[in-house]
């Protein structure tokens, strides 16, 4: 009886957790099948599921009108850049706060967590004329500056819930092997953290990859990555739904790849060293 | 070649006093044996000595020189943490040869070394494993063998063997007494473990509060504990306190006796008891014995001990093995 009940229960879920994650999934895929509709069939009432003209054409006035391989090089430049900017602060710092906790440490954490609450919008002003007056408007080292610092707190907090997994012990018998604090890190902390730092670098890859405010607010076009490619198919002549979702198809084709190829790493970031 | 000197050797956590100062001096090859309940400083102690934790006030002088201030490494100290704390990415082999390649020896040198390191402690099959692919006692000895690579001037051990089962612990106490023998190096050892002090200890430090209370060799503080403390730490089972009454006839505040210092007889003797539990041990009986003299009382009977719960009972403490003590918890020291 208990094997059946449980085996109810266990369909039930399936089924429960298939339906949820088709409805987030919906979005994507309706932009996918979109992309491959002509502009009228995108607009069509009751809209057709699979059966209509399949086309690339989208694709190929896509191409054409913009260069798609600069975006995606920008985005790669900016995502990975930044991340491995802030990993280079983050390690010493989430080191410092995992092993060698002062008073303060607490109350550092929330601080730098804190700045996340700030709608960004506040900070664009200065920023903006920060960027203007120093000749980094629409360059790509400016921009790695911003997203390095916009995600640095989430990285230091990311490794430093890592960090507190790893026993001190094993860093304190480094220590009594002779080894400097530089020699720690690189051959006993960092390797031992692999699965946690590897995690936090795809997580703020994939975030960095899809920052939209910064990167549209800062950039025209030599620097511009995916999400400006993407906008420029929403607004000027109109809405062209078609075009426009194979646009979007193009800018999260890359990441999608990684994070189906990361998903292990992915869950592990997500839920933040909670589960084991 | 590893005396260490400790000179009122103070450490605070903020505003919490946990050595309030600690002196001791420890000579080259010794075997030292810190033992004290839990929470009373032994590992601290033993962190401050080894540099990883910094002192407060005091002086450390290893070998002569005062190494209060020096780094972990630059002491020639090594250490066996309780969880073994080996590298778990590393294998076996570069647990063993970190210490040596962070020194900066040539590969041949560090070579001979690890094979003449794991020769000794049997772990020449198991170089290529991670730790995670050895038993206990397995990880145990990479640990030792991470510490005796570096021909330290002296060992740390803080409780090495809490981790293994019973019969693992008796054969890698026997190892560990074994290797003191054989490099005659300078051993400082925390443990819990009565049987573990008792047996490997030259000199036994019991440590209350932050305070060395006593050092002595096992029997010395066995037989002449220089406090209630020391005698209620030392012996198991714990040694029997009784005060009032008849503590006063011995003109002490209380007195102790050891449970195997009391003789039975189911005739007569100086306090009537009733028997209350009875431990059979094989060799021994642990006899948990109500009196009105002095509560219960724990006695030792060698062999079987045919009475059992229930039994009227005479319990005679051996007159010249009875300890005294004043209200201070002091030991009286000459003769009633
Ligand atoms: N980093 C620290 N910060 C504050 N207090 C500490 C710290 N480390 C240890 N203590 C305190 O110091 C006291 C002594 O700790 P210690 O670990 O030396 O005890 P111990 O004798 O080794 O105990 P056990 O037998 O349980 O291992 C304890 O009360 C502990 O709470
Ligand atoms: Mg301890």
């Amino acid at each position: 009886m208990a094997r059946a009940v449980s085996l109810r229960r266990r369909t039930v879920a399936t089924i429960a957790a298939w339906a949820i994650g088709f409805l987030i999934f919906f979005p994507i895929l309706w932009t996918i099948i979109t992309s491959f509709k002509t502009e009228l069939e995108a607009f069509s009432t009751p809209p057709k599921f699979l059966f209509f003209e399949w086309t690339t054409e989208n694709y190929g006035i896509v191409q054409e009108r913009s260069n798609y391989l600069r975006f995606v090089s920008n985005s790669l430049i900016l995502s990975i850049g930044s991340t491995l900017v802030a990993l280079l602060f983050a390690i010493p710092a989430a080191w410092a706060m995992a092993f060698a906790p002062g008073k303060r440490t607490k109350d550092l954490l929330m601080w730098m967590l804190s700045t996340k609450m700030m709608p960004p919008v506040g900070a664009l002003i200065p920023v903006y004329l920060i960027f203007r007056d120093m000749g980094l408007l629409d360059s790509r080292g400016g921009l790695i500056a911003v997203l390095f610092l916009l995600n640095l707190p989430i990285i230091v907090w990311m490794l430093y819930t890592y960090f507190k997994e790893i026993p001190g012990e094993i860093l304190e018998a480094a220590r009594m092997d002779g080894a400097s604090l530089w020699k720690e890190l690189v051959y006993v902390l960092a390797p031992m953290a692999v699965p946690g730092i590897a995690s936090t670098l795809l997580l703020n890859i994939i975030l960095a990859w899809n920052e939209a405010f910064w990167t549209l607010n800062l950039t025209t076009s030599a620097a511009a990555p995916l999400t400006a490619f993407i906008a420029s198919y929403s607004s000027p002549e109109g809405l062209f739904w078609a075009k426009l979702s194979a646009a979007s198809t193009m800018a999260i084709a890359p990441i999608l790849v990684l994070g189906w190829f990361a998903q292990k790493q992915l869950v592990r970031g997500l839920t933040f060293g909670a589960v084991k | 070649m590893g005396t260490i000197v400790l000179k009122d050797v103070q450490k605070r956590f903020g505003d919490v006093v946990i050595i309030p100062g600690a002196s001791l001096a420890i000579e080259n090859g010794e075997f030292i044996v810190f033992v004290g309940p839990s929470g009373c400083g032994k590992s601290t102690l033993l962190r401050l000595i080894a540099g990883l934790e910094d002192v407060t006030a005091g002086e450390i002088i290893i070998d002569g020189a005062d190494a209060a201030q020096l780094a972990p490494a630059k002491r020639g100290l090594s250490m066996v943490f309780q969880s073994y704390a080996l590298y778990p990415h590393m294998s076996v082999r570069n647990n063993i040869a970190f210490g040596l390649k962070m020194a900066g020896m040539p590969k041949p040198e560090i070579e001979a070394k690890v094979t003449k390191a794991a020769q000794t402690l049997n772990l020449t099959d198991y170089l290529d494993r991670k730790p995670r692919q050895l038993s206990g006692g397995q990880r145990q000895r990479v640990a030792i063998g991470r510490a005796i690579v570096r021909q330290p001037k002296a060992f740390l051990f803080d409780e090495p063997l809490s981790n293994l089962d019973a019969a693992l612990r008796v054969q890698m106490r026997l190892e560990i007494m074994q290797l003191h023998q054989t490099l005659g190096a300078t051993m400082i050892y925390v443990t819990h473990d009565q049987v573990e002090a008792m047996t490997m200890a030259d000199r036994i430090v019991v440590l209350n509060k932050g305070n060395v209370e006593q050092v002595g060799s096992p029997l010395d503080l066995y037989n002449n504990p220089d406090s209630l403390f020391v005698a209620g730490f030392i012996g198991s089972p714990k040694m029997n306190f009784i005060s009032g009454e008849v503590a006063g006839q011995y003109k002490a505040q209380t007195i102790g006796v050891r449970p195997e210092h009391i003789a039975l007889s189911s005739q007569s003797g100086a306090w009537e008891g009733t028997i209350a539990l009875a431990e059979h041990l094989g060799a021994d009986t642990f006899l948990h014995i109500d009196t009105k003299a002095g509560g219960r009382l724990t006695v030792r009977a060698a062999g079987e001990y045919d009475q059992g719960p229930g039994a009227k009972i005479w319990l005679t403490p051996e007159k010249n093995r009875i300890h005294r003590f004043d209200q201070n918890g002091r030991t009286i020291k000459n003769a009633a």
